[in-house]
């Protein structure tokens, strides 16, 4: 790839100077019949290169895609997702054939003469009415599912998990038997109290720090987000949800997790991008990737931002209790 | 007025001048210096997205101790990014794009002597100038340039500790900034105020071309949303300098809880966001102002719907200054401001839609002259649609949970806003040419630079928008520590390859211009027969524009092809050619159309 670049480079500076010396030979600088000739055909050259490149990443870099939503309430985001790439693609591809294609089909001639034709209300009206429809549709189910999304005042049986950030690495809080959170503040860290967790609080007690976020299937998580330093945000792409972290407020973020992690790796879009990965990683000789779900910080935040990423695992509710079960409670592990 | 026609010192004339056609020339090559700077930014941290562990003698050469053996370090990546988006959006293509054009043609096509008031529009490129030098300086600061992006959001851009780049780099950073925005409210002031009082006789805001009714527009923009940011960059030198707490809180770093209490980096994104959303119709307009003007003259059509035209961009004028939410939908903002965040969003589309439609149906049934500025303007119809288009998935709230902040983004605001308007920008730049220095560039060139840059714009950023919704997030100095975006390593390279390619094609371009300026064809007074005021001044730049009285307008800017018979197409040319200047007065019998 790399000597492939290196003539690329070679290639452009070459024609960029074997051009420039020409510039001193060329007098006519305004289009005449000919240059219409020619570009217009251009511009149909270019309409298929630009169809050919559209069509070919639609389908080639399908496989790069996100599998579908791992989340319930992710689902009526793919819906609507498609329902707009579809769209969008048809206007797309429409609009670009009428802007290359009028290009071509009148490039201007001696010979020809322009329509003069300098409105149409009727034409404008049907361009406003039109896109106005099609937006009360968009906007009625996207502003459907934001509300959907973003409620979380009737959720009694969720489980209530603080996701804390700091440059650069996340940790979580499960909010124990009680499902309250004790009350955190940058204050009171101290030693191996990195989050902050006020143990005078009642609710703190029970309260277990944890590096790993472990959720069960089907039920609904209420993520409580703090950070300590700057803006982070947490994306959890798999599960369609994404919240920033923002020093001195709690923000917050809800879902019901859908498939496990095992279900989600026998998944054929996951098989599939997967065997595409692995042939990468057996080339340059890396060991085989295995799907987890993942939680990566996406609000620029400093020097190792790239790298500050925390896994999820998706169980059922049984090993799910089990494996909660094992975890220490604050007030076992910080003594006062 | 003889008295007024005092001799000119080289001081006065080249450097100091009052002419709004010289200062606008200063604004354009300024502008592109800084274009080139930021320009090769991009290829240097797409050299660094392409091959992460891969040295380069190039970036051994320009980083210093920025790099480590020919690898760029993460920080200076993040100032890269930072600066490459600074100095485009506000030095190229807001000052560069509007301070080149709107005081180029404003005087030029309203029939006016100069701008409303000389000095100030001095004063205006001079902030400029040296806003743009403290920008440079800033990048030889020993810790780095500021490098928290260019929405330069605290806590991180307030506090040295979290990133180097937020020290001295920051610090000039607002600087050059708060002389940045002075610059552009006075620049803007007289924008508006030469509109309202300065056209000629017969210049009704009716006839007005669509360029001046965008400058116009955007100017009003620009004095409305810009102070906000001065508000706002001042209250972070306030938090950064002086310990006080508009956007700080409950922050532990370094090892130590600081003092800072009660404030909200939210409240930053607000103020930020409040002129960031009309900054993109602040560069975009002026764009579309000058393809409407371009694509009437080339396509020898009028535009189509010019009251049309006029009524989209005083909507998506006025629909720009309340949407800036949906940069925040995910900020932990209350989710009903997002709700009706999304619906003005997604309203800017109609007018939106009407403008792409409008052009799409000037080149219908043209007789298109495909001049390097025409094929610029409709390049900029191409990629306006494709990338607004993507904003329809960004500006959805529920859609935009899962791919702000990814590549997705980025794709959509390079094709929309970027490429657009500098596709708006070369256009104007070809087109205006001969206006600025009475000579023409050389099309084949022109040509070249065009094709090369649209195939790199598409091949950079079409691509990017899957690496998107694979869920890339940007700003990420390299992908290797996530194996699940392995598969696009390969894209990357290709990016960068369009992207590198793209970049070198620009020196066609600035080859054409400087070599032009000197060697060009000599322009003839009107190169390509429009009907504008600007092409009946004399080629040769006087004082005052027009020797002698000022012209007299009496008809709208878009009488191209107007027949004898307005609905017979065969009929002959109203005025015996395919153009009548605003100058001539109707015929016996003639509508005005």
């Amino acid at each position: 790839m790399l000597a492939l670049f290196y003539i690329f480079i070679g290639v452009a500076i070459g024609v960029s100077f074997w051009q420039i010396t020409r510039i001193l030979n060329l007098r006519e600088s305004v289009a005449n019949d000919n240059d219409n000739a020619k570009q217009g055909k251009y511009a149909l050259l270019f309409m298929a290169f630009l169809y050919a490149m559209m069509i070919y990443c639609l389908i080639a870099m399908n496989v790069l895609m996100l599998p579908e939503s791992a989340s319930i309430e992710g689902e009526h985001d793919d819906n609507l997702f498609n329902i707009t790439f579809w769209l969008i693609g048809v206007v797309q591809f429409g609009m670009q054939f009428l802007i290359f294609y009028f290009t071509f089909k009148y490039r201007g001639n001696k010979n020809n003469k322009a329509k003069f034709y300098a409105d149409s209300h009727k034409l404008e009206a049907i361009w406003t009415i039109t896109p106005a429809v099609v937006l009360v549709v968009l906007i009625g189910y996207g502003l459907w599912q934001w509300n959907n999304v973003m409620d979380l005042s009737d959720e009694k049986d969720a489980i209530v998990i603080e996701v804390y950030s700091q440059q650069f690495r996340w940790d979580a809080r499960y909010a124990g038997k009680d499902n309250m959170l004790g009350y955190g503040n940058v204050n009171f860290i101290k030693g191996i109290n990195t989050m902050g967790v006020d143990m005078s609080d009642k609710n703190s007690q029970d309260d277990k720090q944890v590096t790993e976020l472990y959720l069960p299937k089907g039920r609904k998580i209420h993520f409580k987000f703090r950070s300590q330093d700057v803006l982070h945000s947490a994306y959890m792409p798999h599960f369609r949800a994404q919240m920033n972290c923002v020093p001195g407020m709690v923000t917050e973020f809800g879902f019901t997790p859908k498939y496990t992690t095992e279900e989600m790796r026998q998944q054929s879009e996951v098989v599939d991008k997967t065997r595409e990965i692995n042939k990468i990683r057996k080339e340059k000789g890396e060991d085989p990737y295995e799907f987890d779900y993942l939680l990566l910080c996406n609000k620029i935040c400093g020097a190792s931002h790239y790298n500050m990423q925390m896994k999820i695992t998706v169980v059922e509710q049984e090993e799910y209790d089990k494996w909660i079960a094992e975890q220490p409670t604050l007030s076992t592990v910080i003594t006062q | 007025m003889s008295e007024h026609h005092h001799k000119e010192t080289f001081v006065t004339k080249y450097i100091f001048s009052q002419d709004h056609k010289m200062i606008s020339k200063q604004f354009l090559v300024t502008g592109i210096f800084m274009g080139v700077i930021a320009l090769f930014m991009s290829m240097l941290f797409r050299l660094q997205l392409a091959w992460p562990e891969k040295s380069f003698t190039i970036i051994e050469a320009f980083l210093g101790n920025h790099q480590t053996d020919g690898i760029m370090n993460p920080d200076i990546y993040l100032a890269l990014v930072t600066i490459h988006g600074t100095i485009m959006v506000f030095f190229v293509l807001t000052a560069g794009l509007s301070g080149t054009f709107s005081n180029l043609l404003i005087p030029l096509q309203l029939g006016a002597r100069d701008m409303a008031s000389g000095f100030l529009n001095m004063i205006s490129y001079w902030l400029f100038f040296l806003s743009s030098v403290i920008m440079v300086i800033s990048l030889f600061v020993e810790a780095g340039p500021a490098s928290a992006g260019w929405t330069i959001y605290p806590p991180l851009s307030a506090l040295p500790q979290a990133i180097p780049g937020s020290g001295a780099g920051m610090t000039l950073w607002l600087v050059s900034m708060a002389i940045f925005i002075a610059s552009s409210l006075i620049g803007a002031l007289n924008y508006i105020v030469t509109v309202l009082n300065l056209r000629t006789k017969g210049m009704k805001m009716t006839r007005m071309p669509l360029t001046i009714w965008a400058f116009f527009v955007t100017a009003m923009i620009g004095v409305v949303s810009f102070p906000v940011l001065l508000s706002a960059a001042l209250l972070l030198i306030f938090d950064r300098s002086f310990g006080t707490s508009f956007y700080l809180s409950d922050i532990f770093i370094s090892g130590e809880v600081l003092h800072y209490q009660g404030g909200s980096p939210v409240l930053f994104e607000h103020l930020f966001w409040f002129l960031g959303h009309p900054e993109v119709y602040i560069v975009l307009l002026p764009a579309l102002g000058i393809t409407s003007e371009i694509i009437s003259t080339n396509a020898r059509k009028p535009i189509f719907g010019y009251r049309a035209m006029v009524m989209s961009i005083i909507a998506i004028a006025f629909l720009s200054t309340i949407v800036w939410g949906h940069h925040m939908f995910i900020s932990g903002m209350n989710p009903f401001l997002g709700s009706v965040f999304t619906f003005t969003t997604l309203l800017i589309a109609i007018p939106s839609a009407v403008k792409a439609f409008n052009y799409v149906t000037t080149l219908w049934k043209g007789n298109l002259q495909l001049n390097p500025a025409m094929l610029f303007s409709i390049g900029l119809v191409s990629t306006f649609v494709t990338g607004g288009l993507t904003g329809l998935v960004l500006g959805d709230s529920a859609l935009d949970i899962n791919i702000h902040d990814t590549y997705f983004v980025v794709a959509h605001f390079h094709l929309v806003m970027g490429v657009s308007a500098i596709f708006g920008m070369y256009a104007g730049i070809y087109h205006w040419f001969p206006k600025m220095y009475g000579r023409l560039m050389n099309k084949t060139l022109g040509y070249w630079h065009f094709w090369i840059t649209i195939v790199c714009a598409y091949g950079v950023f079409w691509p990017m928008h899957f690496i998107g919704l694979a869920g890339l997030p940007r700003r990420y100095y390299t992908n290797t520590n996530f194996p699940m975006f392995d598969d696009i390593a390969d894209i990357n390279v290709v990016i960068t390859l369009f992207a590198i390619v793209g970049g070198i094609a620009q020196i066609l371009f600035l080859a054409n211009f400087f070599i032009s300026i000197y060697r060009g064809e000599k322009s003839s007074q009107n190169p390509w027969n429009s009907n504008t005021l600007e092409w009946t001044t004399p080629v040769e730049h006087i004082h005052g524009n027009w020797p002698g009285k000022l012209p007299e307008v009496h008809r709208w800017p878009y009488d191209y092809s107007k027949r004898v018979d307005p609905n017979d197409d065969d009929s002959e040319y109203l005025h015996g050619k395919d153009f009548v200047p605003q100058t001539i007065p109707l015929l016996e019998g003639e509508e005005p159309s």
